[in-house]
């Protein structure tokens, strides 16, 4: 028996292999489905609710549903843009996103999906929420209020550095990554060459001293937008 | 038929916005053809001398008049346009929010390193501060936004012309930047 899958994404037929999610059968077939707490490395979080497509008329993450033969995938519709817009927005409304002077600006992930969906400005009111840093490691800093919670640090260190040292604490609003040592990061074995340092999509985890190397217009996302990568390996 | 009005101003801003505005260099000829400007910074007229077509508003706004002004120009202007990050986030001065106002005025007035013989200003004719930053589109209803810090000359220039011509704007994915 084939291992290939057959299916369809907006019309293209595409072929997948057993055991893959649709976000990595559509990544083979130079389909981008916009993402932000899914990175290849990591077994999916399916938290951030991005990458959701409409299979067989249902609502589904692409990066936790396995893909399956004769799959009716739909991903770029109005609807589905306009609902990862609605999500996107409340990322930035729910956490203090100072652009004009972050250290990841121009190769964020966040930024660089809401340049592709064409953000403006968002639709709900700004929460402006008391969020802290922890700046106690001498290389690597946490800044709260540019975390959008995708936990991809906290999967990162455990799955590939192999070490349990952030995790999620408080529910809710008040969800926040941290440390696990009373003395935050000062207090746990982390480095800036740590997976787990590298993989947060956003300005959260920052190693000191390297910022604003790279001059505006040759960052990552200043001339081609996100996902281009995938769509021109095809 | 009389050229359409154009007016802008600078509530909680660093005027960067404006010199962005400056930055569409000759073209700025080519403006003044299409439009008139009205109340503006640029040609310091300091009153409306009637209905503007294009209001562009710098800045959130953090303190009284900043509402007052914005207020005036919806009032005056058909369309309304948040002009950079500060008018539709907040911006830098928005960094604030999260400090309560009393703190923030005792380390700017008080406690601050530099101050001496500090006193928390409290003259009737200053306007009064706000409890914190607010973008213009929570204040009032703001039609159109152009992102950046400051937003692209070019962003301005090709969203003002398909504006004044009625057509919709084809921007380019590298004017549209949030820095």
């Amino acid at each position: 028996m084939s291992d290939t899958i057959n299916f369809t994404i907006d019309g293209k037929d595409c072929q997948g292999k057993k055991g893959q999610s649709i976000i990595q059968a559509a990544d083979d077939n130079g389909v981008y489905i916009p993402r932000l707490c899914y990175h290849p490395e990591l077994t999916p979080g399916g938290s951030c609710r991005i990458c959701t497509v409409n299979v067989n008329g249902r609502q589904m993450a692409a990066c936790t549903t396995p893909v399956a033969e004769g799959m009716l995938i739909f991903n770029d519709t109005p609807e589905l843009q306009d609902m990862r817009r609605a999500l996107v927005e409340m990322l930035f409304i729910e956490g203090n996103h100072f652009c004009p002077s972050c250290e990841r600006s121009g190769n964020c992930e966040l930024q660089a999906l809401a340049y592709r969906l064409g953000i403006m400005a968002p639709r709900f009111p700004y929460m402006f929420p008391q969020r802290t840093i922890d700046a106690s490691h001498p290389q690597i800093y946490i800044d709260g209020n540019r975390c959008i919670q995708c936990g991809r640090c906290v999967r990162a260190a455990e799955e590939l550095d192999g070490k349990n040292i952030l995790g999620f604490i408080g529910r809710g609003p008040f969800l926040k990554i941290k440390a696990s040592s009373s003395r935050g990061l000062a207090g746990v074995e982390i480095k800036p060459t740590d997976r787990c340092v590298q993989l947060c999509p956003v300005g959260t985890i920052i190693v000191k001293e390297t910022a604003y190397r790279t001059p505006i217009g040759e960052r990552q996302y200043d001339k081609k937008p996100i996902g281009a990568e995938i769509e021109g390996s095809h | 038929m009389a050229k359409p009005k154009i007016a802008t101003t600078s509530l909680a801003g660093c005027f960067g916005c404006h010199m962005s505005v400056l930055d569409i260099d000759e073209r700025i000829l080519k403006l003044a053809e299409l439009v008139d400007f009205d109340k503006s910074p640029i040609n310091d007229i300091k009153r409306f001398t009637g209905q503007c077509e294009v209001g562009l508003i710098e800045g959130g706004c953090a303190n009284a008049e900043n509402v007052e002004v914005l207020r005036y120009f919806r009032d005056h202007c058909k369309i309304l346009i948040s002009l950079g990050e500060c008018a539709i986030m907040g911006g830098l001065p928005a960094m604030r929010n999260g400090i309560p106002l009393k703190e923030c005025l005792q380390e700017a007035f008080l406690n601050g390193p530099s101050v001496v013989d500090g006193m928390i200003p409290n003259d009737p004719d200053l306007p009064l501060i706000l409890d914190k930053v607010y973008p213009c589109h929570e204040v009032v209803k703001i039609d159109y936004f152009l992102p950046g810090c400051p937003p692209n000359a070019d962003l301005i220039w090709e969203s003002l012309v398909a504006l004044l011509s009625g057509k919709e704007a084809d921007l380019p994915y590298e004017l549209i930047k949030y820095d």
